[in-house]
């Protein structure tokens, strides 16, 4: 019995004291910034700097291969904290950036050339005619991008389009590389109206292709009051500057290539100041306010897009206001997946990393 | 004595390898082999952890368990052992060898448990080999385990481009693959009698 706990005890502290004393005797110094960069970073190990993980990114930080802002995940905020760990002062933008999808040509609306039966991947499938949709801008569904998002942002819907889970979103560029046709872009999270195709085939091409892709009608250029649309190459493109997210284009689009992203609208609505003088009635793009002279008007909610002009023009103070709707209209608008799917994200196979499996 | 010697490399490498014969290390086989480079790199760390621990097993053993007729306590000791010493040598390397320390990486802390290096020292006991013999054992064996690492590798680099219906995809297509060249691999097992 002595014996035994003499001899296990006696190997521990042997070794703990040998180990204590390599320590010492080994010590590597390391700069105590790297290791307060590495707290400072969202530790997502994501790789999207371009470093294996977060630690190595805060070395190539010190040592100065990698810029301040390197880290896309943690945005500003880090960007900032970084900066200052460094002992210096950096201008960057707060605004965050949100992967959108410029293709909503899925399975029911797109038509295919033929049946492709090859490798499960965007960039083999690419190679065989250019895809099997029958626009060649359009995406091809099968989960490059996908698969490329560490953090389980994205889904495919069951239309084969893939869907971004915005708040999960952390604006990585992950996905942007591995799309063959440079569908996956990042767009500021307040442009809340994206022009979801990409197709600069002549509108009669697009429409043969896909029933849902821009025919570069004009219609969205004309209505809108703020100039921010603008027609390039057969699609047209919001200028994120300059959109004010009115939604005006949104309804006027006949091929519904428009997405509306402003989930939580807030509407008009009208008060008991009001003196009924019709104004709002006239400047609603949609008809939505109703009411005679002199009378309380009334907003048809299920009309207005949420555009804001009305209170803008109202004359009365207090009559009119934009109100957050989410509480009444639980239904976000959101035109993928379609009724009925399910929301649940994939799991990608890229969570899978050696740290926690190789242990046995 | 060489030719004993060339045997044990052969039954380890080929006939009794660790993975493919005896099922053992699954989960660095499993976890690490999506690609070739990462593969090489735990295969290089096993290499050395098992070398290193074989011979200062041994010696403990010799030493310390059988002259205290304590050798019940192997695996006890073998796991306090191997855990010291992989740190031991993590630090040492780290001020030293700054170059093998980078290469290795992440890997020579995370075998520090595994089953390989555990199951080769205390294989090498039960067998009562000498001194020679169990340097060639903690060879032959991280040989054989870097070997398997290796097929499996870049078969997983060609699989991860085909169509495998979902319930297979990841771990079970490669298990299921690792049935099978464990089925060829029983086509050594004439060499060496054991």
């Amino acid at each position: 019995m002595l014996a035994e706990i003499l001899t296990l005890g006696g190997l521990g502290a042997l070794a703990g004291l040998g180990l204590g004393l390599a320590a010492k005797k080994f010590h590597v110094d390391v700069d105590s910034r790297i290791t307060e960069i590495d707290n400072a970073l969202p530790h997502a190990q994501c790789g999207a700097c371009g470093y294996p993980g977060c630690m190595p990114f805060a070395e190539a930080v010190v040592a100065g291969l990698a810029p301040l802002t390197g880290c896309t995940v943690g945005g500003a905020a880090v960007a900032r904290a970084v900066a200052s760990i460094m002992g210096r002062t950096i201008e960057v933008p707060d605004e965050r950036l949100v992967a959108r999808i410029l293709c909503k040509g899925d399975c029911e609306k797109a038509v295919t050339k033929f049946d492709y039966e090859g490798a499960d991947d965007c960039n083999a499938a690419v190679l065989v005619a250019g895809g099997n949709k029958s626009c060649v801008y359009g995406c091809l569904g099968l989960a490059s991008c996908v698969k490329a998002c560490p953090f389980d942002a994205m889904y495919m819907s069951p239309f084969g389009i893939p869907v971004i889970i915005e708040e999960r979103c952390t604006g990585c560029t992950l996905c942007v590389e591995p799309c063959p046709k440079d569908l996956v872009v990042m767009i500021p999270e307040t442009s809340r109206v994206v022009v979801e195709c990409r197709s600069h085939d002549r509108g009669a091409t697009t429409k043969k292709a896909c029933e849902i892709g821009c025919t570069a009608c004009n219609a969205c250029v004309k209505i809108c009051p703020y100039d921010a649309i603008t027609l390039g190459d057969n699609v047209a493109v919001i200028e994120s500057k300059k959109c004010t997210n009115c939604g005006l284009c949104i309804p006027i689009c006949p091929t519904d290539s428009i997405t509306d992203f402003r989930w939580g609208l807030r509407k008009a609505e009208v008060y008991d100041p009001c003196t009924g003088c019709r104004i709002c009635a006239k400047v609603c793009p949609t008809d939505a306010i109703k009411g005679e002279l002199k009378m309380l008007h009334v907003v048809d909610l299920s009309k207005c897009i949420s555009c804001g002009i009305c209170v803008e023009r109202c004359p009365v103070e207090g009559a009119m206001a934009m109100v957050d709707m989410t509480k009444l209209a639980q239904k976000p608008l959101v035109l993928i997946p379609a009724p009925g799917a399910k929301a649940q994200p994939k799991q990608t196979a890229a969570a899978e990393a050696p740290t926690d499996s190789a242990r046995a | 004595m060489a030719a004993e010697l060339a045997l044990i490399v052969l039954s380890t490498v080929l006939v009794n390898n660790f993975v493919l014969s005896k099922m053992l290390g699954l989960c660095p086989f499993v976890g690490v082999t999506k690609n070739v480079e990462n593969s090489m790199g735990m295969g290089m760390a096993v290499i050395f952890v098992i070398f290193l621990a074989s011979v200062s097993g041994w010696f403990v053993n010799k030493f310390v368990l059988v002259p205290f007729n304590i050798t019940f306590l192997r695996t006890v000791v073998f796991i306090l052992l191997i855990a010291a010493l992989v740190q031991l040598v993590e630090t040492v390397m780290r001020k030293s060898f700054p170059a093998l320390y980078k290469a290795l990486g992440i890997y020579l802390p995370l075998i520090t448990t595994n089953c390989v290096v555990l199951g080769a020292v205390i294989l090498i006991m039960n067998r009562e080999y000498g001194f020679f013999q169990t340097i060639t054992y903690g060879i032959g064996v991280p040989v054989g385990f870097y070997l398997a690492l290796f097929i499996i590798s870049h078969i997983r680099e060609q699989l991860a481009m085909a169509k495998i219906a979902k319930p297979l995809q990841g771990a079970p297509i490669t298990l299921i693959t690792t049935g099978l060249l464990a089925l060829a691999f029983m086509g050594f097992s004439g060499l060496v009698r054991e």
